[in-house]
Protein backbone atom coordinates (compact mmCIF):
# COMPACT_ATOMS: atom_id res chain seq x y z
CA UNK A 1 0.00 0.00 0.00
CA UNK A 2 1.33 3.42 -1.01
CA UNK A 3 0.27 6.13 1.43
CA UNK A 4 0.68 9.80 0.62
CA UNK A 5 -0.17 12.66 2.95
CA UNK A 6 1.81 15.74 1.96
CA UNK A 7 1.78 19.53 1.93
CA UNK A 8 3.85 21.84 -0.23
CA UNK A 9 3.61 25.54 -0.86
CA UNK A 10 3.67 26.15 -4.59
CA UNK A 11 3.88 29.51 -6.35
CA UNK A 12 0.13 30.03 -6.85
CA UNK A 13 -1.45 27.71 -4.27
CA UNK A 14 -0.76 25.15 -1.55
CA UNK A 15 -0.61 21.53 -2.60
CA UNK A 16 -2.26 19.50 0.13
CA UNK A 17 -3.47 15.97 -0.41
CA UNK A 18 -3.87 12.54 1.03
CA UNK A 19 -4.13 9.39 -1.10
CA UNK A 20 -3.80 5.65 -0.55
CA UNK A 21 -3.13 3.23 -3.39
CA UNK A 22 -3.18 -0.54 -2.99
CA UNK A 23 -0.75 -2.98 -4.59
CA UNK A 24 -1.73 -3.68 -8.17
CA UNK A 25 -4.10 -0.72 -8.28
CA UNK A 26 -3.85 1.85 -11.09
CA UNK A 27 -4.80 5.35 -9.99
CA UNK A 28 -5.49 7.86 -12.76
CA UNK A 29 -4.68 11.45 -11.88
CA UNK A 30 -6.49 14.08 -13.93
CA UNK A 31 -6.67 17.84 -13.67
CA UNK A 32 -5.85 21.12 -15.37
CA UNK A 33 -2.31 22.03 -16.37
CA UNK A 34 -0.36 23.34 -13.39
CA UNK A 35 -2.70 21.85 -10.75
CA UNK A 36 0.18 19.91 -9.17
CA UNK A 37 -0.06 16.46 -10.78
CA UNK A 38 3.57 16.24 -11.93
CA UNK A 39 4.72 17.86 -8.68
CA UNK A 40 2.99 15.04 -6.80
CA UNK A 41 4.73 12.40 -8.93
CA UNK A 42 8.07 14.14 -8.38
CA UNK A 43 7.47 14.20 -4.63
CA UNK A 44 6.77 10.46 -4.63
CA UNK A 45 9.92 9.89 -6.69
CA UNK A 46 11.97 12.01 -4.28
CA UNK A 47 12.82 14.64 -6.89
CA UNK A 48 10.92 17.37 -5.01
CA UNK A 49 10.81 17.55 -1.23
CA UNK A 50 7.39 18.18 0.37
CA UNK A 51 7.26 20.87 3.06
CA UNK A 52 5.67 18.42 5.47
CA UNK A 53 3.85 15.12 5.68
CA UNK A 54 4.73 11.55 4.82
CA UNK A 55 5.03 9.18 1.89
CA UNK A 56 5.20 5.52 2.82
CA UNK A 57 5.15 2.18 1.07
CA UNK A 58 3.95 -0.88 2.99
CA UNK A 59 4.72 0.87 6.26
CA UNK A 60 8.24 1.83 5.16
CA UNK A 61 8.69 5.62 5.09
CA UNK A 62 10.13 7.14 1.91
CA UNK A 63 9.60 10.60 3.30
CA UNK A 64 8.50 11.63 6.77
CA UNK A 65 8.99 15.20 7.93
CA UNK A 66 8.18 14.34 11.56
CA UNK A 67 11.17 11.98 11.86
CA UNK A 68 13.25 13.77 9.18
CA UNK A 69 13.43 10.89 6.72
CA UNK A 70 13.89 11.66 3.04
CA UNK A 71 15.11 8.67 1.06
CA UNK A 72 17.13 9.69 -2.02
CA UNK A 73 15.42 9.05 -5.40
CA UNK A 74 17.99 6.40 -6.35
CA UNK A 75 17.09 4.34 -3.28
CA UNK A 76 13.29 4.50 -3.63
CA UNK A 77 12.93 1.81 -6.35
CA UNK A 78 10.50 3.81 -8.40
CA UNK A 79 9.77 3.26 -12.07
CA UNK A 80 9.06 6.64 -13.60
CA UNK A 81 7.98 7.21 -17.21
CA UNK A 82 8.49 10.92 -17.82
CA UNK A 83 6.20 12.98 -20.03
CA UNK A 84 8.91 13.50 -22.65
CA UNK A 85 10.21 9.96 -21.89
CA UNK A 86 13.66 11.44 -21.04
CA UNK A 87 15.44 8.71 -22.98
CA UNK A 88 19.17 9.37 -22.95
CA UNK A 89 19.87 10.56 -26.51
CA UNK A 90 23.55 9.62 -26.46
CA UNK A 91 22.74 5.98 -25.72
CA UNK A 92 21.26 3.16 -27.75
CA UNK A 93 17.89 1.61 -26.95
CA UNK A 94 19.78 -1.27 -25.30
CA UNK A 95 21.89 1.03 -23.12
CA UNK A 96 18.83 3.07 -22.09
CA UNK A 97 17.09 -0.04 -20.82
CA UNK A 98 20.29 -1.39 -19.25
CA UNK A 99 21.01 1.89 -17.42
CA UNK A 100 19.11 1.05 -14.24
CA UNK A 101 20.82 -2.35 -14.04
CA UNK A 102 24.29 -0.86 -14.50
CA UNK A 103 23.70 1.42 -11.50
CA UNK A 104 23.05 -1.77 -9.51
CA UNK A 105 26.42 -3.25 -10.50
CA UNK A 106 24.97 -6.35 -12.13
CA UNK A 107 27.30 -8.41 -14.33
CA UNK A 108 27.18 -7.89 -18.10
CA UNK A 109 25.77 -11.40 -18.51
CA UNK A 110 22.89 -10.73 -16.10
CA UNK A 111 22.24 -7.36 -17.73
CA UNK A 112 22.14 -8.89 -21.19
CA UNK A 113 19.67 -11.59 -20.16
CA UNK A 114 17.32 -9.12 -18.49
CA UNK A 115 17.53 -6.50 -21.22
CA UNK A 116 16.98 -9.12 -23.92
CA UNK A 117 13.86 -10.35 -22.08
CA UNK A 118 12.38 -6.89 -21.68
CA UNK A 119 13.23 -5.67 -25.18
CA UNK A 120 11.93 -8.85 -26.81
CA UNK A 121 8.75 -8.63 -24.73
CA UNK A 122 8.21 -5.05 -25.92
CA UNK A 123 9.06 -5.94 -29.53
CA UNK A 124 12.18 -3.77 -29.44
CA UNK A 125 15.02 -6.30 -29.71
CA UNK A 126 15.46 -5.63 -33.43
CA UNK A 127 16.11 -1.93 -32.80
CA UNK A 128 18.32 -2.44 -29.74
CA UNK A 129 21.30 -0.71 -31.37
CA UNK A 130 19.37 2.32 -32.63
CA UNK A 131 19.98 5.65 -30.96
CA UNK A 132 17.11 6.53 -28.63
CA UNK A 133 16.47 9.82 -30.43
CA UNK A 134 16.15 8.11 -33.83
CA UNK A 135 13.16 5.86 -33.04
CA UNK A 136 9.42 6.57 -33.42
CA UNK A 137 7.16 7.98 -30.68
CA UNK A 138 5.52 4.62 -29.98
CA UNK A 139 8.91 2.91 -29.73
CA UNK A 140 10.14 5.63 -27.39
CA UNK A 141 7.15 5.04 -25.15
CA UNK A 142 7.88 1.30 -25.07
CA UNK A 143 11.58 1.87 -24.33
CA UNK A 144 10.72 4.28 -21.50
CA UNK A 145 8.33 1.75 -20.01
CA UNK A 146 10.81 -1.13 -20.38
CA UNK A 147 13.50 1.02 -18.76
CA UNK A 148 11.20 1.80 -15.83
CA UNK A 149 10.03 -1.81 -15.39
CA UNK A 150 13.37 -3.60 -15.69
CA UNK A 151 14.48 -2.36 -12.27
CA UNK A 152 11.48 -4.18 -10.73
CA UNK A 153 10.10 -1.04 -9.13
CA UNK A 154 7.99 -0.95 -5.99
CA UNK A 155 5.91 1.94 -7.40
CA UNK A 156 5.15 2.96 -10.99
CA UNK A 157 4.67 6.58 -11.99
CA UNK A 158 3.62 7.56 -15.51
CA UNK A 159 3.36 11.20 -16.54
CA UNK A 160 1.15 11.50 -19.64
CA UNK A 161 2.91 8.59 -21.34
CA UNK A 162 0.59 8.64 -24.36
CA UNK A 163 0.31 12.39 -24.93
CA UNK A 164 2.95 12.60 -27.66
CA UNK A 165 1.49 9.77 -29.75
CA UNK A 166 -1.01 10.12 -32.57
CA UNK A 167 -4.63 9.04 -31.93
CA UNK A 168 -4.34 5.62 -33.60
CA UNK A 169 -1.13 4.80 -31.76
CA UNK A 170 -2.68 5.96 -28.48
CA UNK A 171 -5.49 3.39 -28.75
CA UNK A 172 -2.98 0.60 -29.40
CA UNK A 173 -0.67 1.71 -26.61
CA UNK A 174 -3.55 1.99 -24.12
CA UNK A 175 -4.22 -1.71 -24.46
CA UNK A 176 -0.54 -2.55 -24.14
CA UNK A 177 -0.07 -0.26 -21.17
CA UNK A 178 -3.08 -1.63 -19.35
CA UNK A 179 -1.79 -5.22 -19.76
CA UNK A 180 1.71 -4.26 -18.67
CA UNK A 181 0.57 -2.39 -15.57
CA UNK A 182 -1.80 -5.23 -14.67
CA UNK A 183 1.05 -7.75 -14.79
CA UNK A 184 3.07 -5.77 -12.21
CA UNK A 185 1.43 -5.96 -8.81
CA UNK A 186 2.65 -2.57 -7.63
CA UNK A 187 0.81 0.68 -6.93
CA UNK A 188 0.71 2.72 -10.16
CA UNK A 189 -0.17 6.35 -10.69
CA UNK A 190 -0.74 7.68 -14.18
CA UNK A 191 -1.21 11.35 -14.96
CA UNK A 192 -3.35 12.08 -17.99
CA UNK A 193 -5.49 14.73 -19.60
CA UNK A 194 -7.38 12.22 -21.66
CA UNK A 195 -10.52 10.59 -20.27
CA UNK A 196 -10.09 7.72 -22.75
CA UNK A 197 -6.95 6.81 -20.79
CA UNK A 198 -8.94 6.99 -17.55
CA UNK A 199 -11.67 4.76 -18.94
CA UNK A 200 -9.47 2.09 -20.45
CA UNK A 201 -6.50 1.92 -18.07
CA UNK A 202 -7.46 3.03 -14.55
CA UNK A 203 -9.04 1.29 -11.58
CA UNK A 204 -9.66 4.49 -9.68
CA UNK A 205 -9.40 8.18 -10.57
CA UNK A 206 -8.61 11.40 -8.77
CA UNK A 207 -9.47 14.81 -10.10
CA UNK A 208 -7.03 17.46 -8.87
CA UNK A 209 -7.74 21.18 -8.67
CA UNK A 210 -5.18 23.69 -7.49
CA UNK A 211 -3.24 21.19 -5.40
CA UNK A 212 -6.24 19.48 -3.79
CA UNK A 213 -8.25 16.40 -4.63
CA UNK A 214 -11.59 17.70 -5.87
CA UNK A 215 -13.06 14.33 -6.68
CA UNK A 216 -11.93 10.81 -5.96
CA UNK A 217 -13.63 7.56 -6.77
CA UNK A 218 -14.21 4.78 -9.19
CA UNK A 219 -13.34 5.51 -12.79
CA UNK A 220 -17.05 5.45 -13.75
CA UNK A 221 -17.89 8.14 -11.15
CA UNK A 222 -15.18 10.50 -12.37
CA UNK A 223 -16.12 9.77 -15.97
CA UNK A 224 -19.74 10.58 -15.30
CA UNK A 225 -18.76 13.83 -13.58
CA UNK A 226 -16.58 14.66 -16.57
CA UNK A 227 -19.41 14.03 -19.05
CA UNK A 228 -21.65 16.46 -17.17
CA UNK A 229 -18.76 18.92 -17.03
CA UNK A 230 -18.15 18.59 -20.78
CA UNK A 231 -21.81 19.23 -21.55
CA UNK A 232 -21.79 22.36 -19.40
CA UNK A 233 -18.48 23.61 -20.81
CA UNK A 234 -19.08 22.37 -24.34
CA UNK A 235 -15.66 20.72 -24.51
CA UNK A 236 -14.39 17.63 -26.29
CA UNK A 237 -15.22 14.81 -23.90
CA UNK A 238 -12.05 12.96 -24.90
CA UNK A 239 -9.60 15.48 -23.53
CA UNK A 240 -11.16 17.68 -20.95
CA UNK A 241 -8.44 18.66 -18.62
CA UNK A 242 -6.10 20.78 -20.73
CA UNK B 1 16.42 50.01 -59.36
CA UNK B 2 16.60 51.10 -55.71
CA UNK B 3 16.63 47.47 -54.67
CA UNK B 4 19.61 46.74 -56.94
CA UNK B 5 21.47 49.74 -55.54
CA UNK B 6 20.75 48.56 -51.98
CA UNK B 7 22.00 45.06 -52.77
CA UNK B 8 25.14 46.49 -54.38
CA UNK B 9 25.79 48.68 -51.32
CA UNK B 10 25.39 45.70 -48.98
CA UNK B 11 27.71 43.61 -51.16
CA UNK B 12 30.29 46.42 -51.11
CA UNK B 13 30.17 46.67 -47.29
CA UNK B 14 30.60 42.90 -46.99
CA UNK B 15 33.55 42.94 -49.42
CA UNK B 16 35.24 45.83 -47.60
CA UNK B 17 34.81 44.13 -44.21
CA UNK B 18 36.17 40.84 -45.55
CA UNK B 19 39.10 42.64 -47.20
CA UNK B 20 39.90 44.48 -43.96
CA UNK B 21 40.13 41.18 -42.07
CA UNK B 22 41.66 39.04 -44.83
CA UNK B 23 44.29 41.49 -46.07
CA UNK B 24 46.53 41.49 -42.96
CA UNK B 25 46.30 37.69 -42.72
CA UNK B 26 47.07 37.28 -46.43
CA UNK B 27 49.98 39.69 -46.05
CA UNK B 28 51.58 37.36 -43.52
CA UNK B 29 51.74 34.71 -46.23
CA UNK B 30 52.59 37.09 -49.08
CA UNK B 31 55.44 38.81 -47.25
CA UNK B 32 56.99 35.51 -46.32
CA UNK B 33 58.86 33.00 -48.45
CA UNK B 34 58.42 29.27 -47.66
CA UNK B 35 62.23 28.91 -47.50
CA UNK B 36 62.53 31.61 -44.86
CA UNK B 37 59.70 30.07 -42.85
CA UNK B 38 61.30 26.62 -42.93
CA UNK B 39 64.69 28.09 -41.98
CA UNK B 40 63.15 30.00 -39.10
CA UNK B 41 61.46 26.86 -37.82
CA UNK B 42 64.91 25.74 -36.64
CA UNK B 43 65.55 28.97 -34.76
CA UNK B 44 65.89 28.21 -31.01
CA UNK B 45 63.56 31.11 -30.17
CA UNK B 46 60.80 29.57 -32.34
CA UNK B 47 61.34 26.05 -30.98
CA UNK B 48 61.40 27.22 -27.36
CA UNK B 49 58.36 29.46 -27.78
CA UNK B 50 56.37 26.78 -29.59
CA UNK B 51 57.21 24.14 -26.97
CA UNK B 52 56.48 26.49 -24.06
CA UNK B 53 53.24 27.80 -25.55
CA UNK B 54 51.86 24.35 -26.33
CA UNK B 55 52.89 22.97 -22.93
CA UNK B 56 51.55 25.84 -20.85
CA UNK B 57 48.37 26.20 -22.89
CA UNK B 58 47.65 22.47 -22.58
CA UNK B 59 48.25 22.51 -18.82
CA UNK B 60 46.17 25.67 -18.49
CA UNK B 61 43.30 24.06 -20.38
CA UNK B 62 43.42 20.99 -18.13
CA UNK B 63 43.41 23.18 -15.00
CA UNK B 64 40.55 25.29 -16.35
CA UNK B 65 38.52 22.15 -17.13
CA UNK B 66 39.14 20.67 -13.67
CA UNK B 67 38.37 23.91 -11.84
CA UNK B 68 35.72 25.26 -14.18
CA UNK B 69 33.50 22.22 -14.73
CA UNK B 70 32.17 21.98 -11.15
CA UNK B 71 31.68 25.76 -11.00
CA UNK B 72 29.82 25.78 -14.32
CA UNK B 73 27.62 22.84 -13.31
CA UNK B 74 26.71 24.29 -9.92
CA UNK B 75 25.89 27.66 -11.50
CA UNK B 76 23.80 25.97 -14.19
CA UNK B 77 21.77 23.81 -11.81
CA UNK B 78 21.53 25.47 -8.40
CA UNK B 79 20.54 28.79 -6.89
CA UNK B 80 22.56 30.05 -3.94
CA UNK B 81 23.31 33.26 -2.13
CA UNK B 82 25.84 35.35 -4.06
CA UNK B 83 25.47 33.47 -7.36
CA UNK B 84 25.15 36.72 -9.34
CA UNK B 85 28.38 37.97 -7.83
CA UNK B 86 30.18 34.72 -8.59
CA UNK B 87 28.95 34.95 -12.19
CA UNK B 88 30.19 38.53 -12.54
CA UNK B 89 33.54 37.62 -11.02
CA UNK B 90 33.96 34.73 -13.47
CA UNK B 91 33.28 37.07 -16.40
CA UNK B 92 35.53 39.89 -15.13
CA UNK B 93 38.81 38.72 -16.75
CA UNK B 94 37.13 38.88 -20.18
CA UNK B 95 36.52 42.62 -19.84
CA UNK B 96 39.60 43.43 -17.78
CA UNK B 97 42.57 44.75 -19.84
CA UNK B 98 45.34 42.09 -19.84
CA UNK B 99 47.85 44.55 -18.38
CA UNK B 100 45.50 45.07 -15.41
CA UNK B 101 45.22 41.29 -15.04
CA UNK B 102 49.04 41.11 -15.00
CA UNK B 103 49.46 43.73 -12.31
CA UNK B 104 46.61 42.19 -10.29
CA UNK B 105 48.36 38.82 -10.39
CA UNK B 106 51.61 40.50 -9.31
CA UNK B 107 49.84 42.13 -6.37
CA UNK B 108 48.43 38.76 -5.34
CA UNK B 109 51.22 36.30 -6.13
CA UNK B 110 54.30 38.53 -6.73
CA UNK B 111 57.19 38.52 -4.27
CA UNK B 112 55.54 41.32 -2.27
CA UNK B 113 51.99 40.23 -3.06
CA UNK B 114 49.29 39.32 -0.56
CA UNK B 115 49.81 35.58 -1.00
CA UNK B 116 53.21 35.77 -2.69
CA UNK B 117 55.03 37.25 0.34
CA UNK B 118 54.08 34.22 2.45
CA UNK B 119 55.07 31.82 -0.32
CA UNK B 120 58.31 33.73 -0.71
CA UNK B 121 59.02 33.33 3.02
CA UNK B 122 58.65 29.58 2.48
CA UNK B 123 61.17 29.81 -0.37
CA UNK B 124 58.56 29.42 -3.10
CA UNK B 125 58.27 32.00 -5.84
CA UNK B 126 55.66 32.16 -8.59
CA UNK B 127 56.24 35.45 -10.42
CA UNK B 128 58.60 35.33 -13.43
CA UNK B 129 58.52 31.52 -13.63
CA UNK B 130 56.77 29.13 -16.04
CA UNK B 131 54.14 28.66 -13.33
CA UNK B 132 53.40 32.38 -13.60
CA UNK B 133 52.71 31.91 -17.32
CA UNK B 134 50.14 29.24 -16.42
CA UNK B 135 48.63 31.46 -13.68
CA UNK B 136 48.22 34.32 -16.18
CA UNK B 137 46.72 32.01 -18.80
CA UNK B 138 44.28 30.40 -16.34
CA UNK B 139 43.20 33.85 -15.14
CA UNK B 140 42.37 35.17 -18.61
CA UNK B 141 41.09 32.00 -20.26
CA UNK B 142 38.88 30.41 -17.57
CA UNK B 143 35.79 32.56 -18.36
CA UNK B 144 35.77 31.27 -21.94
CA UNK B 145 35.41 27.70 -20.72
CA UNK B 146 33.16 28.32 -17.73
CA UNK B 147 30.63 30.38 -19.69
CA UNK B 148 30.41 27.81 -22.48
CA UNK B 149 30.26 24.91 -20.02
CA UNK B 150 27.46 26.55 -18.05
CA UNK B 151 25.38 27.06 -21.20
CA UNK B 152 26.01 23.45 -22.22
CA UNK B 153 24.88 22.13 -18.83
CA UNK B 154 21.79 24.37 -18.93
CA UNK B 155 20.92 22.89 -22.33
CA UNK B 156 20.73 19.41 -20.81
CA UNK B 157 17.13 19.15 -19.60
CA UNK B 158 16.87 18.33 -15.91
CA UNK B 159 14.46 15.48 -16.70
CA UNK B 160 17.40 13.39 -18.01
CA UNK B 161 19.18 13.67 -14.66
CA UNK B 162 15.92 13.01 -12.83
CA UNK B 163 15.32 9.91 -14.94
CA UNK B 164 18.82 8.68 -14.12
CA UNK B 165 18.23 9.27 -10.40
CA UNK B 166 14.98 7.29 -10.37
CA UNK B 167 16.81 4.47 -12.17
CA UNK B 168 19.23 4.18 -9.27
CA UNK B 169 22.01 6.62 -10.22
CA UNK B 170 23.55 8.81 -7.53
CA UNK B 171 24.05 12.49 -8.38
CA UNK B 172 27.67 11.81 -9.31
CA UNK B 173 26.84 8.74 -11.42
CA UNK B 174 24.10 10.71 -13.21
CA UNK B 175 26.53 13.56 -13.82
CA UNK B 176 29.26 11.39 -15.34
CA UNK B 177 27.01 9.04 -17.33
CA UNK B 178 24.21 11.36 -18.46
CA UNK B 179 24.86 15.09 -18.06
CA UNK B 180 28.54 15.15 -18.97
CA UNK B 181 28.24 13.10 -22.20
CA UNK B 182 25.23 15.17 -23.27
CA UNK B 183 27.10 18.43 -22.65
CA UNK B 184 30.39 17.11 -24.04
CA UNK B 185 30.40 18.91 -27.42
CA UNK B 186 29.88 22.25 -25.69
CA UNK B 187 32.54 21.50 -23.09
CA UNK B 188 35.08 20.58 -25.77
CA UNK B 189 34.19 23.72 -27.67
CA UNK B 190 34.72 25.80 -24.49
CA UNK B 191 38.01 24.05 -23.77
CA UNK B 192 39.24 24.81 -27.30
CA UNK B 193 38.33 28.48 -26.86
CA UNK B 194 40.19 28.55 -23.53
CA UNK B 195 43.20 26.88 -25.19
CA UNK B 196 43.12 29.48 -27.98
CA UNK B 197 42.92 32.35 -25.50
CA UNK B 198 45.86 30.89 -23.54
CA UNK B 199 47.91 30.53 -26.68
CA UNK B 200 47.36 34.18 -27.60
CA UNK B 201 47.85 35.59 -24.10
CA UNK B 202 50.38 38.45 -24.01
CA UNK B 203 49.71 41.34 -21.62
CA UNK B 204 49.21 39.51 -18.33
CA UNK B 205 52.05 37.10 -19.12
CA UNK B 206 54.67 39.76 -19.87
CA UNK B 207 53.77 41.67 -16.70
CA UNK B 208 53.52 38.72 -14.32
CA UNK B 209 55.90 36.19 -15.85
CA UNK B 210 58.37 38.37 -17.75
CA UNK B 211 59.92 37.53 -21.10
CA UNK B 212 62.65 34.90 -20.66
CA UNK B 213 63.33 32.60 -23.59
CA UNK B 214 62.63 28.95 -22.81
CA UNK B 215 61.06 29.81 -19.44
CA UNK B 216 58.32 32.39 -19.88
CA UNK B 217 58.63 33.54 -23.49
CA UNK B 218 55.50 32.18 -25.14
CA UNK B 219 54.80 32.60 -28.87
CA UNK B 220 53.16 36.06 -28.71
CA UNK B 221 56.03 37.30 -26.54
CA UNK B 222 58.55 35.73 -28.92
CA UNK B 223 56.91 37.52 -31.87
CA UNK B 224 57.18 40.82 -30.00
CA UNK B 225 60.85 40.16 -29.15
CA UNK B 226 62.08 38.74 -32.48
CA UNK B 227 60.40 41.32 -34.71
CA UNK B 228 62.84 43.86 -33.32
CA UNK B 229 65.71 41.77 -34.74
CA UNK B 230 64.77 39.01 -37.20
CA UNK B 231 61.41 39.62 -38.90
CA UNK B 232 61.47 36.17 -40.57
CA UNK B 233 61.37 34.48 -37.18
CA UNK B 234 58.49 36.71 -36.06
CA UNK B 235 56.60 35.97 -39.28
CA UNK B 236 57.22 32.24 -38.90
CA UNK B 237 55.75 32.32 -35.38
CA UNK B 238 52.84 34.41 -36.61
CA UNK B 239 52.10 31.90 -39.37
CA UNK B 240 52.09 29.03 -36.89
CA UNK B 241 49.62 30.93 -34.70
CA UNK B 242 47.41 31.72 -37.71
CA UNK B 243 47.40 28.04 -38.71
CA UNK B 244 46.43 27.02 -35.17
CA UNK B 245 43.71 29.71 -35.12
CA UNK B 246 42.19 28.38 -38.36
CA UNK B 247 42.23 24.86 -36.96
CA UNK B 248 40.55 26.03 -33.76
CA UNK B 249 37.82 27.92 -35.62
CA UNK B 250 37.10 24.86 -37.77
CA UNK B 251 36.93 22.61 -34.70
CA UNK B 252 34.70 24.94 -32.71
CA UNK B 253 32.34 25.49 -35.65
CA UNK B 254 32.04 21.77 -36.21
CA UNK B 255 31.38 21.07 -32.54
CA UNK B 256 28.91 23.93 -32.20
CA UNK B 257 26.97 22.64 -35.19
CA UNK B 258 26.81 19.17 -33.66
CA UNK B 259 25.86 20.62 -30.27
CA UNK B 260 22.86 22.53 -31.68
CA UNK B 261 21.85 19.47 -33.66
CA UNK B 262 21.78 17.47 -30.42
CA UNK B 263 19.83 20.19 -28.59
CA UNK B 264 17.27 20.33 -31.43
CA UNK B 265 16.84 16.56 -31.23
Amino acid sequence: MLEIDVKKKLRDFDLELSIKISRGEILMLVGDNGCGKTTLLNMIAGLIEPDSGMIGLDGRPLFDSSIKIDIAPERRRIGYVFQSYALFPHMSVYENVAFGLRTRNLSNREIELLVRDHLADAGLWEIRNARAMKISGGQKQRVALARALIIEPDILLLDEPLSSLDIRKQAEMRRELREKLRSYAVPSIMVTHDLRDVASIGDRACLMERGKIALEGRVEDVMSWASVHSEIEGEDSGSLMR
Amino acid sequence: MREIALKAAIALVICLTMAFIALPIASLFLKNSPDAVLRSMNDPAVKDALRLSLTTSTLTTLIVILMGTPVAYVNARFSYFGKEMVDSLIDLPVIMPPAVAGIALLMAFGRMGIVGQHLNALGFSIAFTTLAVIFAQVFVSSPFYIRQARTSFEDVDLSFENAARTLGASRIYAFFHVTLPMAMNGLISGAIMAFARSLGEFGATIMFAGNFQGRTQTMPLAIYTTMQGDLDVALCLALILVAISFLIIALVKNLTRRMYKNVRN
